[in-house]
């Protein structure tokens, strides 16, 4: 029998596949398996976040002005009237107060940025302590790494539209930036603003920067992103009967679908009850831009703070050269190092490929702890942000606290330079712990807590063997070995390109170098031979 | 190391344990029920978002413990609009959970690379449409394509030209010069110095004809601040000495680090102290830097009064305002 309804639906889908052939496709791929993890839901808020940010901030363009024209307002917030402000402050009060559902669309997006933001960092995060970015996805991790950036100049260009007085305040050190560029920094910060500081053009130009340039990016990025995702298939984590050869987990249809589309909703929702319950950005309290007002304790969002973290604790260094001036006070904290540190990370898997020689694909996860060298160094690299983050709030640190603000600047000052090594050999040595922790587990198996008496009078803990699938976890990973720098030939003779292949020796040893052997099936046989 | 050795045996995927749901028609029943539940939830959310969004007016207040007094409408049509869409995603997620197939399915990997055949065959193909297109023979076109296409790239730069005006002097040159007044920041009234006590501190800016239209970019390097403190506490040079007026003492407002107002002066260790990278400067030793990343002192502006007593500039400031730049020249 043929339903009514399965009737319509074949004749749908009969219109479509004539036209588009579409019904092969779509067969093989609603069986596609997606592993399930906690952990693969970080960029899955990313990705829903910037959809929310799409729906919101297409609300915001509807009344928002991007203008910096000077008018007086006369509107509904009484504090502000008879001040002067710009068109785009006043449109964005009248958002706030005027509109209805005005504050609450402002708030969720706003929110949804910081959410955006903080899932992109959770999930690269994830992708590179699981070494998932390894062959064959390290351009996926490059579009990532890019998408973050972008990331954070969207941020920033979006907190400054309102043009109020902490956003102004905001443009007026990215200017500074701008303008501390050796040779051309002047001209291209004239060219930004159409002149002097502030001007009248700047918040015209960004806004079309954030509304269409850099979306259209985004989307052209995200869609090649989750593309490559579909394409070579999500990784999973290592278990029983998972291979690097298989992929483990639910089909698309139904159980993937419900669950990625349900929790599209969640964040959405959590996004607007944050957005009612949480004020963010309360810019009618800040004011209007003016370059002669500031008010204490002025924060950037918490993406940019610790970039404000570092500007903050630069020594005071500039150069005097024939007439010309170097700002290091600025280049380095604004320019130099962010530009190693966003290099190095969109170099990183091909570094670490080249250290280890591997040049096979990878689609089993790392545990962390069996990777010691790179945990090592993500929790090196983490540690420098958070010290710089730490700065980028000083002054609310000193208030709250009641603390010298001078001694908090040296702290990090220090900080910055001892902690991230210090995190370093601290990462290493926990990692080398619980391999070792894994290890006693596969070979004595699990302490029960049980003490028994022996006969004699001796008294023993009970050690429980562990389930089979669990030692199989514990052991599944390969332990290579470091690369070899080629030594001199039989007359001495250094081989061709040697302090490369010395270079690359060194830090292979760094990387693989400190392993505590995994058991393997002779030591748990051994052991069970003899078993006591 | 353990390579060589050999590791321990797949046991395989773990044998699959059913939910009770799968089981038990009790239980599938309840988790019907349950996920209903979530999405009637969703309902009424809607409804309260609805109601919130017409009858709560938008100027009411309400006060909500923790939150403190906040806007009962956006509290509203948020808490409404944020439960429907909360309980659609939880409602979703309960059902794929309890009622939805949940055995794992294993799907087989293939190798990103291309089979042998396939990169061959690529390569040939290649080959062939190169040398149809002679591309390796036709030297003087490919030449001529690369200098064009080049060059053509260089005309969006050369459109943005009109972007800005070329800096010229424009960072050099403030509004102030000899003999101009020194005005309030607001209320633009000129001051006599008996206006500042000892220990005060005054935001100014130079008297222009028309103050009610001041332009922003014009504020932003006027921007200026006196402060009076006894003259003998000034430890300065004979000529910086001179620029003072009875221990009135003039700077720049904007930071030599990166352009914000320095707006906080402590009374007491007369400090002023940048609020957003807290650059601390000495106002006793002419706005020396103390503390922070600025690299330089504020610019001090020489002041005097005019014939009728009121305080004006005695000269231009003699070097630019603001953050550093290339061109400045010390």
């Amino acid at each position: 029998m043929i339903t009514r309804r399965e009737k319509i639906a074949g004749g749908v889908a009969n219109f479509i596949d004539e036209r588009t052939g579409a019904a092969k496709w779509v067969k093989k791929n609603l069986q596609k398996v997606f592993p399930d993890h906690w952990s693969f839901m970080l960029g899955e808020i990313a990705l829903y976040s910037f959809i929310i940010l799409l729906l919101s901030g297409t609300f915001l363009t509807f009344w928002f002005v991007p203008s910096q024209e000077e008018l007086v307002y006369n509107g509904s917030y009484q504090p502000l009237n008879g001040v002067k402000m710009s068109a785009a402050y006043e449109s964005t009060l009248n958002i706030s107060f005027d509109v209805r559902g005005g504050l609450l669309m402002r708030q969720v997006h706003h929110w949804a940025a910081l959410l955006f933001l903080a899932a992109m960092v959770a999930h690269l995060m994830r992708v590179f302590f699981t070494g998932a970015f390894r062959k064959p996805r390290e351009l996926n991790w490059i579009f990532g790494v890019a998408l973050l950036t972008l990331g954070i100049v969207e941020g920033f260009l979006g907190y400054s539209l309102p043009d109020d007085l902490l956003s102004g305040t905001g443009i007026r050190i990215a200017e500074a930036i701008i303008q501390a560029i050796p040779v051309i920094g002047t001209y291209l910060a004239f060219f930004a603003f159409g002149g002097d500081f502030p001007g009248e053009l700047f918040i015209p130009r960004i806004y079309t920067v954030h509304v269409l340039l850099l979306p259209g990016i985004f989307l052209a990025l995200i869609t090649v992103h989750l593309m490559l995702v579909w394409y070579q298939k999500h990784t999973q984590y290592p278990g029983a009967g998972r291979t690097e050869k298989n992929v483990v987990g639910y089909p698309l249809l139904p159980v993937y679908m419900a669950k990625a589309g349900g929790f599209f909703f969640i964040v959405f929702g959590v996004t607007v009850l944050l957005g009612a319950f949480a004020s963010i950005n309360p810019i009618w309290i800040f004011g209007p831009y003016t370059p002669t007002q500031i008010s204490a304790g002025s924060q950037p969002d918490w993406y940019m703070g610790w970039l404000d973290g570092l500007v903050r604790m630069a020594p005071p260094l500039e150069t005097y050269l024939f007439g010309y001036t170097i700002s290091w006070n600025i280049l380095i904290p604004g320019l130099i190092v962010p530009g190693i540190i966003f290099t190095g990370m969109a170099l990183y898997p091909f570094i670490e490929a080249w250290a280890t020689g591997d040049k096979r694909e990878h689609h089993l996860l790392d545990r962390p702890r069996n990777a010691p060298t790179r945990t090592a160094i993500g929790a090196m690299s983490l540690t420098f942000m958070v010290v710089a983050l730490i700065n980028g709030g000083n002054d609310l640190i000193a208030t709250h606290f009641n603390l010298s603000i001078n001694q908090i600047m040296w702290g990090t000052r220090i900080g910055i330079i001892i902690l991230p090594p210090l995190a370093y050999v601290i990462t290493k040595r926990i990692c080398l712990s619980l391999q070792r922790y894994d290890r006693e587990l596969v070979l004595h198996g699990r302490e029960t807590g049980r003490l028994v008496m022996l006969p004699h009078g001796e008294y023993i803990e009970v050690h429980e063997p562990i389930s089979p699938e669990k030692a199989y976890q514990l052991t599944q990973h390969e332990q290579a070995l470091p690369l070899e720098a080629p030594g001199p030939d039989t007359n001495g003779v250094a081989p061709r390109g040697s302090l490369k292949s010395k270079v690359r020796a060194r830090l292979s040893k760094a990387m693989l170098g400190e392993q505590i052997a995994k058991p393997t099936a002779d030591d748990v046989k051994a052991l069970e031979g003899g078993h006591h | 190391m353990s390579n060589q050795l050999e590791p321990l045996a797949d046991p395989g995927l773990p044998h699959h344990v059913h939910r009770k749901a799968d089981t038990d028609p009790a239980a599938e029943k309840r988790a019907e029920r349950q996920v209903s539940i979530l999405f009637l939830l969703s309902t009424a959310g809607t409804l309260l978002f609805i109601y919130s969004f017409i009858w709560i007016p938008t100027d009411l207040f309400v006060f909500v413990p923790l939150l403190g007094n906040i806007n009962a409408h956006n509290l509203g049509i948020g808490a409404g609009l944020g439960f429907a869409l909360f309980f659609i995603g939880a409602g979703a997620v309960h059902w794929a959970k309890t009622l939805m197939p949940d055995e794992e399915v294993i799907a087989q990997r293939h190798q990103m690379r291309s089979s042998d055949e396939d990169r061959a065959s690529f390569v040939e193909t290649v080959k062939a449409e190169a040398g149809k297109v002679q591309l390796g023979r036709r030297s003087m076109i490919k030449r001529s394509l690369g200098l064009a296409l080049g060059l053509v790239g260089l005309s969006p730069i050369i459109l943005l030209r009109d972007l800005g005006p070329l800096p010229e002097q424009r960072l050099l040159k403030t509004t102030w010069d000899k003999g101009v007044r020194i005005v309030t920041d607001p209320g633009n009234r000129p001051m006599k110095p008996e206006d500042l006590e000892v220990g005060a501190i005054a935001h100014v800016l130079p008297q222009i004809d028309d103050p009610e239209h001041r332009k922003l970019s014009d504020i932003a390097k006027d921007a200026a601040i006196l402060i009076r403190v006894r003259p003998a506490e000034l430890k300065l040079s004979e000529e910086r000495m001179s620029w003072t007026h009875e221990g009135i003492i003039a700077f720049s407002k904007i930071c030599s680090h990166m352009g914000c107002p320095v707006a906080l002066y402590e009374q007491q260790t007369k400090h002023l102290l940048c609020p957003c990278h807290q650059s601390t400067f000495d106002v006793p030793t002419g706005a020396k830097v103390i503390f922070g990343p600025a690299a330089r002192p504020l610019p001090q502006l020489a002041i005097t009064v005019d014939s009728e007593g009121y305080l004006v500039a005695a000269a231009p400031f003699d070097e630019p305002v603001g953050p550093s730049f290339w061109e400045r020249n010390i």
